[in-house]
């Protein structure tokens, strides 16, 4: 199965963070990476998302696209990064995420993400 | 055939036997396999344009153990001009062998050894899943990552991994000793059987590559059973397989929306298929212990044999599964057995029988449950109930194809008041 972590936090948290926590955070989030890619259940591909600020928000109505600068939600927590894991079960999951420093400091929420296939009803 | 096609199929049927020429000869399992993959990529490069060579055995074989040869040898020299320290493996021994060498008895064993191999149960399962297909039965990397529909460096280092872990427990490369043979046999029968279900629930856009696992986890549990032939539970592992995959062709629609058995257009159904299986599963029951995979195919067998849904034999259905059921307890087949109740005693008694895994933590949350007490609830005429089955099926599904199938079933009910 396969999950998506994505991270929650404040606009700026890192930067808020002490120089002390923000060295413990990197080099943590380097092992953690390395760690569950050499296990073969992180997946390539994840990305830190840069401020929310400097992101649009397009809709489309009546054929006419309206496009507004900022994120798509007013809320305190945005999304901030995001990356697959390919693992046994929710279960297991949640457990890689629980070494996540991001989790630690911040937020990280999983989400299985919809196979394209189906077994017979 | 194409000659493309030919040349991949003999390639993925000499890979295992290479493989074990290799690891017997230079022990080394983990560079072995490394240099067999190398040797096959070259060969899917060349033979189809230069043609398959005489003999394409000890083509791969030389081709193989010269890369071996060559990267034990700048690992030794490596080692060399880190340490100073003289005393290494003369180098005679190093020496690729003279062709002649080349034609050694069938490795048949080695196929089965390989199997062995790649299913150890210090591997994770998904180890165990890409190292049997890699191993044994020649897949490159890229081709498993695209089934898996996986980055190609994550199929690596799961391969990476499994060799690591055979390496650290020096896991000896020969059949398990008796006594534990046949708790490590289950566990390559069911590495191939979850194989094949990664690839037979995909038959359409992004999933369609995945369909080659199916055929896949087939080629490779025939080779089992010609090595195995009076295993039961093999032969009932293939029948299994061949039953399920014969209904491949009526499953889905062209939109890739799914059909359920019931709606089945039988015609496209693959005959053969089902010729091979019933006869396995005939056999193997008349003359071998029984075993779930037998049971589960004898149950496959009598759908498949059914020229209509209604003709379905559903008494002997369940019977099977009250079999089934005592010797291989589970809640999913407890859930496919209140199926069958339902079909023979009515849909009140399967819900009945259905209540009893209700509870059962293994199962909770499942979208499964939702959707067979949906089923029942429909034939017992109680639409409201079974429309909201179907809706909180729906969202607990985390396919898409069975999304839309929950969706459009509950949106029936909604329509006709």
């Amino acid at each position: 199965m396969k999950y998506v972590a994505l991270v929650y936090n404040n606009p700026g948290a890192f930067e808020a963070l002490s120089q002390a926590d923000r060295d413990e955070l990197m080099s943590e989030a380097d092992a953690y990476l390395q760690e569950f890619t050499e296990s073969g259940e992180l997946l390539s591909g994840g990305a830190a998302l840069a401020d929310p600020s400097t992101g649009r928000t397009v809709r489309v109505r009546n054929g006419v696209p309206a496009v507004t600068d900022g994120p798509f939600a007013e809320a305190k927590e945005q999304l901030a990064g995001y990356y697959v894991l390919d693992c046994e079960s929710l279960e297991r999951a949640t457990e890689i995420v629980t070494h996540d420093p991001a989790a630690r400091f911040w937020a990280v929420e999983v989400r299985p993400i919809m196979d394209t296939a189906g077994a017979e009803m | 055939m194409t000659a493309r096609a030919e040349a991949e199929d003999l390639l993925r049927r000499l890979a295992p036997q290479i493989l074990g020429v290799l690891v017997r000869r230079y022990g080394n399992f983990g560079r072995s396999e490394d240099a067999v993959q190398e040797a096959l990529l070259a060969a899917a490069v060349q033979w189809p344009e230069q043609g398959i060579p005489e003999n394409p055995r000890g083509w791969l074989i030389t081709v193989a153990a010269r890369r071996l040869t060559d990267e034990l040898r700048s690992a030794q020299a490596r080692r060399r001009r880190e340490e100073a320290a003289a005393a290494q493996v003369p180098s005679d021994e190093l020496v690729t062998p003279p062709p002649g060498d080349e034609r050694l008895p069938a490795e048949d064993d080695d196929t089965l050894t390989l199997l062995f191999l790649s299913s150890h149960p210090s591997l994770s399962p998904a180890s165990q899943l890409a190292l049997t297909l890699r191993a044994v039965g020649g897949l490159t990397t890229a081709e498993i990552a695209r089934a898996f529909l996986v980055p190609e460096a994550t199929i690596a280092q799961r391969i990476s991994r499994a060799k690591q872990s055979i390496k650290a427990s020096g896991i000896p490369f020969r059949l398990p000793p008796e006594p534990e043979r046949a708790a490590r046999l289950q566990v390559v029968r069911h590495v191939l059987y979850l194989i094949f279900n990664e690839g037979y629930t995909a038959s359409t856009g992004p999933g369609l590559q995945r369909s080659e696992l199916t055929s896949e986890a087939i080629r490779l549990t025939r080779e089992l059973r010609r090595l195995l032939p009076e295993d039961g539970e093999v032969a009932g592992l293939l029948a299994l397989m061949l039953l399920t995959d014969a209904r491949r062709a009526a499953r889905t629609r062209a939109d890739g929306s799914l059909v359920p058995l019931a709606e089945q257009d039988r015609k496209l159904w693959n005959q053969s298929y089902i010729e091979e299986g019933s006869a396995l599963v005939t056999d193997a029951l008349a003359r071998t212990p029984l075993g779930p995979y037998q049971l589960q195919a004898a149950i496959a067998a009598i759908h498949d044999e059914a020229a209509r849904a209604e003709d379905t034999d559903w008494p002997q259905i369940l019977a099977l599964y009250q079999l089934l059921g005592r010797i291989s307890p589970n809640p999913m087949v407890t859930l496919n057995h209140a199926v069958a109740v339902a079909m023979v005693r009515g849909p009140w008694a399967g819900l009945d029988l259905q209540g009893t895994i209700d509870a059962d933590r293994r199962v909770a949350n499942h979208h499964r449950l939702d959707a067979v007490r949906a089923h029942l609830l429909e034939m017992a005429g109680d639409r409201a109930a079974a429309r909201a089955n179907y809706q909180r099926a729906a969202r607990r599904t985390t396919s898409l194809p069975e999304q839309r199938y929950l969706e459009t079933r509950a949106a029936r009910l909604k329509d006709r008041k």
